[in-house]
């Protein structure tokens, strides 16, 4: 088992690995089977609730020419964004409401509130992102293509400028997700067939200009003399989720502790490695219920990985569970204050802009680069955590 | 806050709602005709106010503020539910934007309801006469021993919950104008769809010469006994012949309880038995064609192995037994099954195998080949892909 070569994971035997993944099994099934009308209750009244707050800010920014009016509605409407795109959105998406067999709550139908196509999504978070968790070359989502986030990676003078492409990306984030199933670096290799890429680019214009249409001409154009004050507060509105978002999932993956794998490690890779893979390689944070929330339960980005189709609503329970097992069998298990969290985050980010990388802990196979994968080899993929095993 | 909250979605509702209804309004009336566009001025102003809401529809806030206001997914409120025997009630039902009354008398409605967080779907006769100048519906549900959802609906079901509606389908129907002699031969709750058609008849004012044979097994168990006495008593035209488990009105006994079977066109419905029976008979008659049949559960003869079932299209697997349909397994997996009766008679449910087999719960016959299958009445015989 190639996993086992990984240090935190040496002291385990075989059968303690298949132990680990049975336990694991036992979460999914005891909450898979007391899923009701509790947690069908939360996702309606969660979305009545985003949707009340979308309107009331969307009313409120009708007098957005009164300052107070203004804050008021841009601080209403980056909320209910946050609230769309994270607790409901995100986790809608992973199917973790499908079970209600609700076509309005379902993975299939649901459309969020960015610029990023539901379709692009799926595929490169759901799939490529949630099945090759941090495996460099494989998950596109370890430096997103642009930031060298792990010592693992080669250093490139391109990197000097990793602070400014990390500003950006916070400003910006709403726009490197949507473009980010493109998957640039093939495109630039020209490992990608262009008719698809046109097909992508096609589905993602279609929804810029909806979302760009309704945030700066439809509604600063119904407020009338409000125009520019309208423009200016949703702008602010989605720059606000932006970087609350970024922030959010750059504490996912990137904190001391959360490890990436190499492309050897899935060797012989089962469903009791994957747990443990998906285990290692995230990091939570701690706070209230309302952090939680408005961070789209991915403060509990462990538990996420482990099942992320199961609803989030029961992320604390499966914690406490997880932790008691991380226990048991002497696993880390990354947590810490969300500050903290970021802020380990930003060290490695600006350190690594640098050449040389001697404080970090772990280096197995450095200097190697691992060949990216295109999006044809990862469907040709059929192992254990092919997309089905991811999910079902 | 929550003042003003409710007094935004009640400002946006207003705005909304207008757009909203009439362009559903302009879809019912356009639908009626059979033309598929809406009208194109209100088809502008939908589209308009959908440049506000996107990535969602207007429904989808308007529906937050009346359940009822959203051609989405049809709604409808339960009113009343009417009990009508030990085990059976009527519910009377107010649907929502989306739904047209221009159903046909005998046809069915899909009604899903929440229970335990999940929608689950059934298929109920509609038992009122179609009248676009009522604002609602009604069903008569019988308790099945053991069933999932009937007994719910029954016994469970507060007025005011709100259901979902699948559009009125089915060809048990009445034509119009009806044929000069009828025979409705129906046992227990398969007395619904033709309740439809006799409410339909005397609401028309002309009944035809009809003949109901009518079965229940015991005489307090017969549903709408009391309305069809009644119309017994004023249509000269209209002959009630009731049976019962002491006096029981076999295929072998249509000759005394209705001599002229031959020449009248017939509506059965009613247990699986009765049917077999009735199809059996008018065809040996030579007379099949005279004869509609309403089926509302598929006699489950067989069992297959069971085994993994493979959803390629939504990247599910499920290990389901021999005796669970794909249909359900897949909705038990949170796959989005197409689905219609669930009895296997509409054929909506139909999906591509991609391979493996499945078998039919009807007969046991086996379908292995790149084909169209039943979801509803075929289970997994060993692993099985399907493309949805
Ligand atoms: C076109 C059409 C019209 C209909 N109209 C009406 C109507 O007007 N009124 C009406 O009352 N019903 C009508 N039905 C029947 C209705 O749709 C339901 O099937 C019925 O109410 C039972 O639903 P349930 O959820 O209670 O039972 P289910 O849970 O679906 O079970 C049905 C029966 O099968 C048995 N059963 C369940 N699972 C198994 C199994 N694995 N193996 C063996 N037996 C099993 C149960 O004990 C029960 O008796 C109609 C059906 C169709 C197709
Ligand atoms: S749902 Fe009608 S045939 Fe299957």
């Amino acid at each position: 088992m190639a996993i086992g070569n990984v240090k935190e994971f040496a002291h385990l035997t075989d059968e303690q690995v298949e132990d680990l993944g049975r336990r694991f099994d036992a979460i999914r099934s005891s909450i898979e089977a007391d899923l009701g009308s509790r947690d069908a209750r939360y996702i309606r009244n969660l979305i009545r609730v985003q949707r009340r707050l979308v309107v009331a800010a969307r009313v409120t920014l009708f007098a957005s020419a009164f300052p107070p009016a203004w804050v008021a509605g841009t601080g209403l409407l980056a909320v209910a964004k946050i609230l769309e795109n994270m607790e409901i959105g995100h986790n809608v998406m992973h199917g973790q409401w499908d079970w209600m067999n609700d076509p309005e709550i379902h993975s299939g139908t649901w459309e969020w509130d960015t610029t990023c196509p539901a379709e692009g999504w799926k595929h490169s978070h759901n799939y490529v992102h949630h099945t090759f968790t941090n495996v460099l070359g494989k998950d596109n989502d370890v430096g997103y293509g642009i930031l060298r986030v792990r010592p693992e990676q080669p250093w490139h003078p391109f990197n000097l400028g990793q602070p400014v492409y990390n500003a950006l990306l916070a400003l910006l984030f709403e726009w490197g997700v949507a473009l980010h199933d493109l998957d640039i670096e093939a495109i630039r290799k020209r490992r990608k067939d262009p008719a698809e890429t046109r097909r992508q680019l096609k589905v993602i214009w279609r929804k810029v200009r909806r979302q760009v249409g309704k945030d700066y001409l439809v509604f600063p154009l119904l407020s009338g003399p409000a125009f520019a004050s309208t423009v200016t507060a949703n702008a602010t509105a989605n720059l606000i989720r932006n970087l609350w978002s970024y922030m959010i999932i750059f504490c996912g993956h990137f904190p001391d502790g959360a490890e990436v794998f190499l492309e050897e490690e899935l060797e012989g890779e089962q469903r009791p490695q994957w747990y443990l893979r998906q285990l290692l390689g995230a990091a939570n944070f701690e706070g209230g219920r309302l952090l939680h929330v408005m961070s789209g339960s991915l403060g509990y980005q462990i538990e996420h990985h482990l099942f992320p189709d199961l609803p989030s609503n029961r992320y604390p329970e499966i914690a406490a569970q997880v932790r008691e097992l991380c226990r048991t069998y002497r696993l880390p298990y990354t947590i810490g204050p969300l500050h903290r969290q970021y802020g380990q985050t930003l060290r490695t980010l600006l350190k690594l802009s640098l050449p040389g990388s001697s404080s970090q802990r772990r280096r197995r196979g450095e200097g190697r680069r691992a060949p990216r994968a295109t999006i044809e080899e990862l469907r040709r993929y059929d192992g254990p955590m092919a997309p089905q095993a991811a999910v079902s | 806050m929550s003042a003003r909250t409710h007094l935004a979605t009640v400002a946006l509702g207003a705005l909304t709602a207008a757009a909203g209804a009439t362009a559903i309004e302009a879809r019912r009336r356009v639908a009626s005709r059979g033309i598929g566009a809406l009208r194109p001025d209100t088809d502008l102003v939908r589209q308009v106010v959908a440049r506000m809401t996107t990535p969602l529809l207007p429904d989808d806030y308007l529906h937050l503020l009346n359940p009822l206001w959203t051609a989405r997914e049809v709604r409808g409120r339960v009113v009343r539910v009417v009990p009508e025997t030990e085990d059976a009630a009527t519910l009377v039902i107010r649907p929502g934007w989306g739904w047209s009354f221009d159903y046909q008398p005998g046809q069915y409605v899909g009604i899903g309801v929440s229970v335990e967080g999940r929608w689950l779907w059934r298929s109920y006769s509609i038992t009122s006469a179609p009248r676009p100048d009522q604002r609602h519906f009604a069903v008569t549900v019988k308790a099945m021993p053991e069933g999932r959802l009937s007994g719910h609906l029954v016994r469970g079901l507060a007025p005011g919950t709100v259901v979902r509606l699948a559009v009125p389908q089915g060809g048990f129907v009445l034509p119009d104008p009806p044929p000069p002699r009828l025979l409705f031969w129906t046992g227990g709750s398969g007395v619904t769809p033709v309740m439809a058609m006799l409410r339909t008849l005397v609401r028309r004012g002309t009944m035809p010469d009809v003949v109901h044979v009518h079965a229940a097994p015991e005489r307090s168990e017969s549903l709408f006994a009391d309305e069809l006495r009644a119309l017994a008593d004023q249509h000269a035209n209209y002959r009630l012949v009731e049976a019962s488990r002491d006096r029981p009105v076999r295929v072998g006994d249509l000759e005394r309880a209705c001599p002229d079977w031959r020449l009248r066109e017939a509506w059965v419905c009613g247990p699986e038995r009765m049917l077999d029976d009735a199809e059996d008979h008018w065809r040996r008659a030579g007379l099949g064609d005279r004869l509609h049949l309403e089926r509302f559960s598929a006699s489950r003869t067989a069992e297959a192995e069971g085994g993994r079932i493979t959803f390629a299209a939504s990247d599910r697997v499920v290990e389901a037994d021999g005796a669970t349909s794909l249909l359900e397994a897949g909705e038990g997996a949170g796959v989005a099954m197409p689905f219609g009766c669930r009895m296997g008679i509409c054929h909506t449910c139909v999906v591509p195998l991609a391979s493996g087999a499945v078998q039919d719960l009807r007969n046991g016959d086996i379908y292995r080949d790149r084909q169209g299958i039943q979801t509803c009445v075929t289970a997994a015989a060993g692993d099985c892909t399907i493309d949805i």
